[in-house]
């Protein structure tokens, strides 16, 4: 199965455009704000949520239409038999509104996820071994909650629990300490739901990057330091018994909100940090591939990788494409040149991308 | 420019929960068109509001009568209390009968982000209810969201000296759920399946 019959209407500045007969590789090829990634976020809205640059509704509509936009492909399988028509549009007439038609019926978003599984790599992600902990841990949690919905539900109890007791500690009186229980057995109980969510991705994660060669890709190695016990219990007792030091404090300093991912690159033992770009970039593909085949589950998968291919070196380039072609995924490439892109060539549709239109090349 | 008396009724009607500014004026102007009808109407069932209803001392409900209805129904069974959130809550719950024991609205959940804590809340009067005696069980139906939960949590430990049976709703609510938006079929199944609290 593989996305085909693609068109974006009055999708930023995309004012019609359409893509026919399309590979395993997809390549759009152009300069620098021709608009290929706003071809990549266009079918990024195949999946629930908000596309992968997370933007509102408002500033996907294109200047040029009337504050809405289309995007519809077709699911087409492999064995001939019907497409699946999918279309998510934004009526002008409703702004604010997404709405999906599933075969021409009205569906949810959710439903979408029925269909197929969507994963991406942007370079908004490159430096995210950089980053802060509390990226690190933004990026854990997006990761769980495609693998189950209901981490979502404890990401957002645990913030708000803690929002709350943070409330009580800064607070100028003492705080009340049966509050404090009732907000700690609920800090407890949803940070070990957090914790244990984190701690499976990652496990899976390794397992999943565990078959993967070490070379010449590079490999990462994944490892969860928990922020304080595990267990809701012991966390509950650590949280009470350290009220008086984090009153001091003014802050929580136990639990799940103070976890970190641990990345090393296989072979140099470094930690990620301190590798290099194209290295570094090699380990986010790695971790994006294999997150994308848990989270796949049998549905057809589709990749976006935005600026990939440029940042590696032509040995870890071919390894990516070769590891590609046996995920037997459709993949979206985009690239300011066509060189970078030889080794797939024959196997792949090429666009060249200018000015909100996209011409076939090949 | 509107009038001063138009001003004021809008500035009034847009503190309601759930109408702000815009629509207060549009709710006026729908008014001042129907003066002698739908003003009227309106004035009179305020009127009424404000001389006849009355806050429940026992249980914080508002009724007509202090105590209240439910408070003053000698079918009900008082060893049972049903502690709620809001007003809108018990309502929800009465509505179906589902409950034949009495009722204690607190008037709001603890939130430290919004400056409400334990004193602001109706709890000392149900702590002397349970202390004053003939309670055997507490059911504690506050809503399924971090708030409500946080103070069942808190009103279970302040229960925790007297001798009665403590419950909560089973879960199954929504999550953020407001009691007051569930269906009748949804609350009997809550209300069955409540357990005692852990
Ligand atoms: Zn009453």
């Amino acid at each position: 199965m593989a996305l085909s019959r693609i068109s974006l209407s009055d999708f930023r500045n995309h004012r019609q455009t359409g893509f026919d007969d399309t590979q395993q590789f997809n390549l759009l090829v152009g300069e620098n704000g021709a608009g290929k990634t706003n071809v990549l976020e266009a079918l990024s809205l195949f999946a629930p949520g908000r596309g992968l640059r997370r933007a509102g509704l408002a500033e996907m509509a294109g200047a040029a239409g009337r504050g809405g936009f289309a995007v519809a492909a077709s699911l087409v399988p492999t064995d001939g038999g019907d497409a699946v028509r999918l279309a998510t549009l934004v009526d002008p007439r409703r702004p604010g509104r997404r709405a999906v038609r599933i075969n021409s019926g009205d569906a949810s978003a959710n439903s979408l996820g029925e269909w197929l599984a969507l994963a991406w790599l942007t370079p908004a992600m490159d430096g995210l071994f950089m980053d802060s902990a509390g990226a690190r841990r933004r990026y854990l949690d997006r990761l769980a909650v495609a693998l189950d919905p209901a981490h979502a539900r404890h990401v957002a109890r645990y913030e708000a629990a803690l929002r709350e007791r943070n409330r009580l500690l800064t607070g100028e009186r003492m705080p009340d300490p049966s509050w404090m229980d009732g907000l700690e057995k609920q800090l407890a109980a949803h940070g070990a739901a957090l914790g244990g969510g984190r701690a499976a991705l990652i496990a899976a994660l390794r397992d999943e990057l565990a078959q993967l060669p070490p070379e010449p890709f590079a490999r990462p190695i994944l490892s969860y330091v928990p922020g304080g016990p595990a267990e809701a219990e012991p966390l509950q007792i650590a949280l009470r018994e350290g009220r008086a030091r984090e009153r001091a404090a003014g802050r929580t300093l136990t639990g799940p909100h103070r976890d970190e991912l641990d990345v090393v690159m296989s072979g140099k033992l470094a930690p990620a940090a301190n590798c290099s770009t194209g290295e570094q970039k090699a380990m986010l593909i790695a971790i994006t591939l294999a997150h994308a085949a848990l989270a796949a589950r049998g549905r057809p998968l589709v990749l976006l990788l935005d600026e990939v291919a440029a940042h590696l070196d032509p040995l870890r380039r071919a390894a990516l494409f070769e590891r590609l072609v046996h995920s037997g995924a459709q993949a979206w490439l985009t690239g300011t040149e066509l060189p970078p892109f030889e080794p797939i060539r024959d196997r792949a549709a090429i666009w060249r991308v200018a000015r909100g239109e996209a011409a076939r090349i090949d | 420019m509107a009038s001063q008396e138009i001003e004021r009724l809008a500035q009034a009607l847009a503190r309601l929960p759930g109408l702000g500014p815009r629509s207060a004026r549009r709710a006026v102007l729908w008014l001042v068109k129907r003066r002698e009808t739908s003003l009227v109407q309106l004035l009179d069932a305020l009127a009424d509001v404000r001389e006849r209803l009355v806050e429940c001392t026992t249980c914080g409900n508002v009724d007509t009568s202090d105590p209240c209805a439910i408070c003053s129904d000698p079918r009900r069974d008082a060893k049972a209390i049903c502690v709620v959130e809001d007003v809108a809550d018990l309502w929800a719950l009465d509505r179906a009968k589902l409950f034949t024991g009495t009722y204690h609205v607190l008037g709001g959940k603890l939130s430290a982000l919004d400056g409400v804590r334990p004193e602001d809340l109706n709890i000392a009067r149900l702590l002397a209810r349970v202390e004053a005696g003939g309670v055997d069980e507490v059911v504690l139906a506050m809503n399924a969201t971090l708030e409500g939960q946080t103070t069942a949590h808190y009103l279970a430990e302040r229960l925790e000296e007297f001798p009665v049976r403590i419950t909560q709703l089973a879960h199954g609510l929504p999550v953020g759920g407001e009691l007051d938006y569930l269906d009748e079929g949804t609350l009997a199944q809550a209300l069955r399946a409540r357990r005692p609290v852990g």
